[in-house]
């Protein structure tokens, strides 16, 4: 393995550029998916047929929290990913758990909301605009539960092998996936909640 | 949610199905025992199941095609043969409808597309001087997400029931209400694992491409199929999360009770319809331009001539692929969008014609004045523009809303959709199958057989479908199973029956000759039996595992062509060591739990299929914590090999 030493590490070998340009393709892909449940979002959302509507269900609150956690966890794995440019393993892990930390918070909130619309009788199987709803914030949340699977065992192999050419890249991949949910999330925060919660 | 206990599991009450399941378990049976009689486990799992290598997966995709295309063929024969006379009693109007669907998803989704894909593989990394493509590793994850799709979807008809909504399977057709049976549940899910392999397939090879090429090879001197096969894995790359989407809404509502296409509750059935063109009308073009691809190869080397216009070809490709993404709603003029819709749609669809028709000048204008030989992919490339074109132009007249009110779902259609993929992709694949033959297994298929078999297809695929022209014009709707003599359909669709006939012939032929040749066929000659002109000429044939000793240094389009004719080589440094990827199982057995996760959930078993869906993460956390470098080959072996096959190339 060729390694280049005049590059971060995370793209010092070819395999490593190669993984870095195929995630932001799969990024691409991803795009591609979260645009069309937002395009049926769109097409629903006014269609809750006798189930309750957005402005009924939507608690501010949470979804504020939600945002919050996220969005700072965004910028603590950028933090993360600047230590692994440094060379601070410590540092590096330090960042990383509080970032899956900040994940969990963000998925429980996410859960206790879910919950709370179950119990008021909005369930995924009531009304198209809940069908739709729930579909988008799940798969959003998915992807968040699924990051924390993984970002957890990036961060045991960091441990044990140290930041290597293929540690690094694995971890600087994750950041960008995890950058990417909060691009997501921001996404549903202004055209689901804020646009759910305008009187027109 | 509930509905499997209402229907049958294993499907004994149709005569023709019981004799299907009976020659699977007999196949399946003679196949396992001709394995271990002839201790062959090992080198089956060694050489193939296990394999990372462009080459072998590509092999397994176009063989798990032909297979397919047999599927597929005889579902068509059975419709062509029920509808051969009127009031015929083959088939019954439910089986004919699953017929129907069966035969459109498996043409187009697990024959059209993995010959596609497998040709791709085989022959872009090579094209581009490349060892393998950028992931060899989830390429063959792709062919078995692809491989266990296909499988679970065959396997419909006699557990549980095929689907009997039509490929497009729309709601509120294939919803729980008018669809019982798990039917479409083997839809969604099937197409739901074969396309994820697919989406990997795109990234792959957009990755390979753009990164992985020979040095001194800029974009615009990359071979045209190339080219068709980077702009193509990026429709991929876009279209297929559409489908993802839409097949999980569709599980959702048949099996979870969600309301996106429900006929209450605020659900909207056109969103369906709407899902799947965003995605199906894209995938037309996934099929149809790695076909123009392999055209534009074809006809440059039998004409021996470099391809005319290169530039235009490729702005082209460029811009049918982007206006892919904006004609869907012409799958449905007459369902109720109103005039403005219409005329947007319908005017997208007919600047597609434009770019199509550049290309078709070009190709003839390539041919101008060549030195054309007429050998048996070269038959298949003539044979394509003409034909093609009669699907083309009337594709244009299906492209005109209004007029379109008078042919929508008509046999018109059908013999339009026939003439654009027949001769499009079909074609196209047969030729390049013939054309990359020898590159992968060193003799050429038989000419006299391989033409026997052009004329057979060429002539009864005219016979077969031309008369549905008339027939749609006159009136004859689509998927319907009968219809009474008075109609006067008869003697059409009889013709019609005959030309299906004389394409299974055809396609039988093509077989006989891969059986012929591969005990008769002279053993080759050079790497290059054509007088070609791209780089995977330029190695041998075989190809060794490596591809190229040395990586092949380019400075023009077809650089292996100038380099023959001036007896120059592409590469005078001397041999290095090759690093290797290292075969894998894992592949294989995650797609398995792939599998029977899906299996379980078209019946709703809920708690194994969660136990295999939790496998599959199994797999993906050793495959995090797996350490594999790879392996080099020395220099001494690299030397060897090519001695061994009689001499030096780039």
């Amino acid at each position: 393995m060729k390694v280049d030493e005049t590059l971060p590490l995370e793209y010092s070998t070819e395999e490593n550029q190669l993984k870095i340009l195929g995630f932001w393709i799969f990024l691409g892909a991803e795009i591609a998916l979260f645009s069309t449940l937002f395009a049926v979002y769109f097409t629903l959302e006014n269609r809750f047929g006798t189930g309750p509507s957005a402005q009924e269900i939507f608690h501010m609150p949470p979804v504020m929290i939600e945002t919050i956690l996220l969005l700072t966890s965004s910028f603590t794995i950028g933090l993360g990913i600047h230590a692994m440019r440094l060379g601070l393993k410590k540092a590096m892990m330090a960042f990383f758990v509080i970032t899956l930390v900040l994940g969990l918070g963000f998925l429980g909130v996410e859960i206790y909301e879910f919950v709370t619309y179950v119990n008021e009788g909005a369930t995924i199987q009531t009304s198209a605009f809940l069908s739709s709803l729930m579909t988008l914030l799940g798969t959003h949340g998915l992807h968040v539960t699924f990051g924390l699977f993984w970002g957890t065992a990036i961060l045991l192999q960091v441990r044990k092998r140290g930041l290597t050419p293929e540690t690094a890249n694995k971890s600087f991949i994750f950041s960008l996936y995890w950058h990417f949910l909060d691009v997501v999330w921001i996404f549903i925060f202004s055209f689901v909640y804020l646009k759910g919660l305008m009187v027109l | 949610m509930d509905t499997h206990h209402e229907q049958q599991f294993l499907i004994l009450n149709e005569p023709m199905i019981l004799a299907a399941m009976i020659s699977i378990v007999v196949g399946g049976l003679s196949i396992f025992i001709g394995l271990t009689y002839f201790k062959k486990w090992g080198y089956l799992w060694r050489e193939w199941i296990t394999t990372v290598d462009h080459k072998k997966i590509g092999v397994m995709y176009i063989l798990v095609a032909l297979i397919m295309l047999f599927r597929g063929g005889v579902d068509a024969l059975l419709m062509r043969g029920q509808t051969a006379m009127p009031e015929n009693g083959l088939l019954d109007a439910q089986h004919y409808n699953e017929i129907f669907t069966t035969h459109g998803v498996i043409m187009i989704l697990f024959m059209a597309m993995p010959f596609i894909i497998g040709l791709m593989n085989v022959v872009t990394p090579l094209q581009i001087g490349a060892r393998d493509v950028a992931f060899p590793r989830l390429n063959s994850v792709s062919f078995w997400l692809f491989a266990a799709g296909a499988g679970l979807f065959n396997i419909s008809f006699i557990i549980g029931g095929s689907p009997d909504a039509g490929w497009s399977a729309y709601f509120p057709l294939a919803s729980l209400e008018f669809s019982p049976t798990v039917g479409n549940n083997y839809y969604a899910l099937s197409l739901q694992i074969a396309g994820l392999g697919t989406l990997m397939t795109g990234i792959n090879f957009v990755v390979t491409i753009l990164k992985m090429r020979a040095p001194g090879m800029t974009l615009m001197k990359m071979p045209m199929f190339t080219w068709s096969v980077l702009i193509t894995n990026v429709i991929i790359v876009f279209a297929f999360p559409v489908l993802t989407v839409a097949l999980a809404l569709m599980t959702m509502d048949r099996q979870f009770g969600t309301k996106f296409f429900a006929m209450q509750d605020g659900g909207m059935d056109m969103l369906w319809a709407n899902l799947f063109w965003v995605w199906g009308h894209p995938e037309v073009y996934i099929v149809i331009l790695p076909a123009f691809g392999i055209y534009s190869e074809i006809i440059s080397t039998f004409a021996r001539k470099n391809l005319y216009g290169y530039k235009s070809m490729v702005i082209s490709m460029v811009a049918i692929s982007l206006l892919s993404f904006v004609v869907w709603a012409h799958h449905f003029y007459t369902m109720g969008h109103g005039v403005m819709v219409n005329s947007v749609f319908s005017i997208t669809t007919m600047l597609i014609a434009v770019p199509t028709g550049v290309k078709i000048f070009n190709w003839l204008l390539t041919l101008h004045k060549g030195k054309i030989s007429f050998t048996t992919p070269m038959l298949y490339s003539l044979a394509f523009i003409p034909i093609f074109t009669i699907g083309g132009v009337t594709g244009v007249m299906l492209a005109m809303a209004s007029a379109d009110y008078q042919y929508h779902n008509t046999m018109f259609l059908v013999a339009h959709f026939h003439y654009v993929l027949i001769p499009g992709t079909v074609f196209a694949v047969i030729a390049g199958f013939h054309f990359w033959f020898p590159k992968v297994f060193g003799f050429r298929l038989n000419e006299k057989l391989g033409k026997l078999g052009f004329w057979f297809i060429t002539i009864s695929f005219n016979v077969a479908f031309f008369p549905l022209f008339i027939l749609g014009l006159n009136g004859m709707t689509r998927r319907m199973y009968t219809y009474s003599e008075s109609t006067g359909y008869g003697p059409l669709n009889m013709l019609s029956f005959i030309g299906a006939v004389g394409l299974g012939i055809g396609f039988i032929i093509l077989v006989y000759n891969l059986y012929w040749s591969i005990r008769y066929s002279p053993r080759d000659e050079s790497g290059d039996p054509w007088d070609a002109r791209s780089l995977e000429w330029a190695t041998h044939s075989p190809v060794p595992v490596y591809n190229f000793a040395k990586v092949p240094k380019i400075n023009e389009l077809d650089a292996f062509w100038f380099a023959k004719k001036n007896n120059e080589s592409l590469n005078d440094e001397p041999y290095e060591k090759i690093h290797m990827p290292s075969n894998s199982g894992m592949p294989f057995l995650m797609s398995g739990a792939f599998f029977a996760a899906g299996f379980c959930a078209v019946f709703s078993w809920w708690i194994p299929a969660i136990v295999f869906t939790l496998l599959i993460f199994v797999f993906m956390g050793l495959r995090s914590f797996e350490q594999d470098h790879g392996y080099y080959i020395s220099v001494e072996e690299v030397e060897r090999t090519e001695r061994e096959l009689g001499g030096d190339k780039e």
